[in-house]
């Protein structure tokens, strides 16, 4: 597959983030073009051909997304850039916001644009202080060229941007979670349906799209969405940023097509595993996406269809890559206390059931746990999903059954020497091990 | 209790909003930068200002991580214990901070200069093992790195 650089085009160049490297690479010409050229419904037709798909998440379809816009409504309409970035393995946002402002700018006023929104949010997570202030300067500075405010290029459209910071709270980066923190409330997720199109932040037709789907518009618009469409697979289109770490020689944020091969990525790309030791594993998709053997990564491709068939997913395109020597058991309790940490406690199964997952996890690697341990932390995760609130409470289960399925050797030893250590221990301890009792 | 810039600045950042509501989180940033954490007298005055109660504020406040309710030290070090940090050596980089401050997580040294957490995910997961110190980023961390650091810091 032919590699082509799309979003990352303009990432080496010197001050790449200013708007007159912008301007001198093509910059804002989508723009100029969407509201000199086309409708509304042609800029959304346009995405919809490019089969774009959320690079958030959850990989649905973005122009299908912008049609579920209600035209007829009377209530003003938002578009939020999804900057708060927090599902652990994923820092491709950051490198995005930080080589290429302008292009995230351009992408949600395309979006506004045919959607028909006049005021904008880019929800930053709060660590990412100094993106907050780059992308206010780059929101000036097309302001100053009269891309940004009232009655953009002359054209009778007018939209304005706000950066908003998020405050630490790794559940804002749920859409409805978010808007309720961007309405000033803590986030906790909304019911679904209605879904933000409708109903959203306000109470108002909402469209939220992660930063890197909304920086694929301004191509698809110059370029034309078959022109995009085909850079990926039928399914896929395009390219996206995956940010590579863990285990390999080059670990970085690297440009590739949708349908290129897992195996390759990890051997050429990023120069195969380190210190030529041999691959165990691959979180695919942020640490909510179901681990992959090495197996499994054979046959894998970087596309949304290929994780399904594996049972896992392509999230946010976060690879976290684990060489032989890791302990999968120590990996999923990193995890296990992250989803704990950020569970924002609305419902039991989350709240009780990480912490729960998170105590049998730590008994096991104390060298503690019992011999039914692990099949009870299997069930336990198997209880958890598919009953919570929000999918916080599937991704901590989909962090542990399947690295359970898949590696219980990893946890299956720490069994094994709890028990040799237990016939060792003086039996006249009262309570030493009650005490941790989950 | 706030200089006259920082009451500027809220004015500003509250006019943007169409709800007022939606200035609370930038708005207790600059509080926080000024007052270095937010008391209770600050938590009454952001309510002033954005018709609301000190409860709906301190509700939002304790959801929030990065706000603080008490000082913390001048240097908020911040080191990431998630997977991809863990993978590279995060661990190794922790313990050696602990033993170069002498203090644990949630600690902060007798003089009020560091103020040592672990954290979730802070988005370097590429440039492994990493830390935040304030707002700024530190990648690749070994632990002379991590001693070039601290020695760096005014
Ligand atoms: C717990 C949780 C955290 C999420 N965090 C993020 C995030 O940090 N950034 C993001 O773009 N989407 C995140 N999402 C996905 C969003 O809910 C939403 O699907 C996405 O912003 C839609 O944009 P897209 O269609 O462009 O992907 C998260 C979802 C869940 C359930
Ligand atoms: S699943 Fe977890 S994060 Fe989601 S609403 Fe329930 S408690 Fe909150």
């Amino acid at each position: 597959m032919e590699k082509v650089r799309v979003l990352s085009a303009r990432f080496d160049l010197p001050d790449s983030h200013t708007i007159e490297v912008y301007l001198r690479t093509g910059g804002y010409q989508a723009l100029r073009k969407a509201l000199a050229e086309m409708t509304p419904e042609a800029v959304i037709e346009e995405v919809k051909r490019s089969a774009l798909r959320g690079r958030g998440g959850a990989g649905f379809s973005t122009g299908m997304k912008w049609s579920f816009v209600p035209k007829d409504s009377s209530k003003p309409k938002y578009v939020i850039a999804n900057a708060d970035e927090s599902e652990p393995g994923t820092c491709k946002d950051r490198v995005l916001m930080e080589k290429d402002p302008h292009a995230v700018i351009e992408g949600i006023l395309l979006a506004a644009y045919a959607v028909q929104a006049h005021l904008a949010f880019i929800y930053i997570r709060g660590e990412y202080w100094y993106l907050k202030e780059r992308l206010e300067y780059a929101i000036e500075e097309a302001r100053a060229h009269g891309f940004v405010g009232a009655n953009i290029l002359g054209s009778g459209f007018s939209c304005d941007i706000i950066v908003h910071p998020g405050a630490g709270a790794y559940i804002c980066g749920e859409e409805t979670a978010l808007m309720e923190s961007l309405e000033g409330k803590r986030g906790y997720p909304r019911i679904k349906p209605p879904f933000p199109a409708v109903v959203g932040l306000y109470g108002c037709p909402t469209v939220i799209n992660n930063v890197e789907t909304l920086a694929s518009v301004p191509p698809i618009i110059l370029n034309g969405g078959d022109w995009f469409r085909r850079l990926g697979t039928e399914k896929s289109g395009g390219t996206r940023l995956f940010a590579v770490s863990g285990h390999v020689a080059r670990p970085g944020v690297y440009e590739l097509p949708m349908g290129y091969s897992m195996k390759r990525m990890i051997e050429e790309d990023c120069g195969g595993i380190r210190g030529g030791k041999r691959l165990k594993a691959v979180i695919p998709g942020g640490s909510s996406a179901p681990i992959l053997t090495a197996e499994e990564v054979e046959q894998c491709t970087l596309d949304f269809e290929s994780l399904l068939a594996l049972k896992s997913m392509l999230g946010s395109g976060a690879i976290i890559v684990m060489d032989e020597d890791t302990d999968i058991a120590q990996v999923v309790y990193r995890i296990t206390k992250f989803y704990e940490h950020e569970s924002c406690g609305w419902c039991v199964p989350c709240r009780e059931g990480t912490r729960w997952m998170r105590k049998l996890l730590e008994r096991l690697l104390r060298g503690e746990g019992r011999p039914k341990d692990v099949d009870l932390l299997y069930e336990l995760a198997r209880n958890i999903f598919g009953t919570t609130h929000c999918p916080l409470g599937d991704a901590a289960a989909w962090a542990v059954y399947p690295a359970i399925e898949k590696f219980r050797a990893d946890f299956e030893k720490y069994v094994r020497a709890a028990a040799v250590s237990v016939s060792a221990e003086p039996s006249d301890v009262p309570g030493a091990r009650r005490l941790l009792v989950v | 209790m706030l200089s006259a810039g920082a009451k500027e600045k809220i004015q500003r950042i509250i006019a943007r909003y169409p709800v007022k509501r939606s200035a609370l989180l930038p708005v207790l940033f600059v509080v926080q930068e000024e007052l270095g954490y937010l008391p209770d007298e600050a938590l009454h005055e952001v309510a002033r200002w954005l018709d609301l109660t000190f409860l709906d504020v301190e509700t939002v406040v304790s959801f929030y991580t990065m706000f603080h309710r008490r000082p913390i030290g001048r240097y908020h070090i911040q080191v990431c214990r998630n997977v991809s940090c863990y993978l590279c050596g995060g661990d190794a980089i922790r313990e050696h901070l602990e033993r170069r401050l002498g203090i644990r997580p949630g600690e902060t040294t007798p003089d009020g200069r560091f103020t040592l957490s672990e954290v979730e995910c802070i988005g370097a997961c590429s440039w492994a093992p990493a830390m935040q110190i304030n707002f700024t980023f530190y990648h690749h961390l070994t632990p002379e790195r991590v001693d070039e650091i601290l020695a760096s810091l005014p």
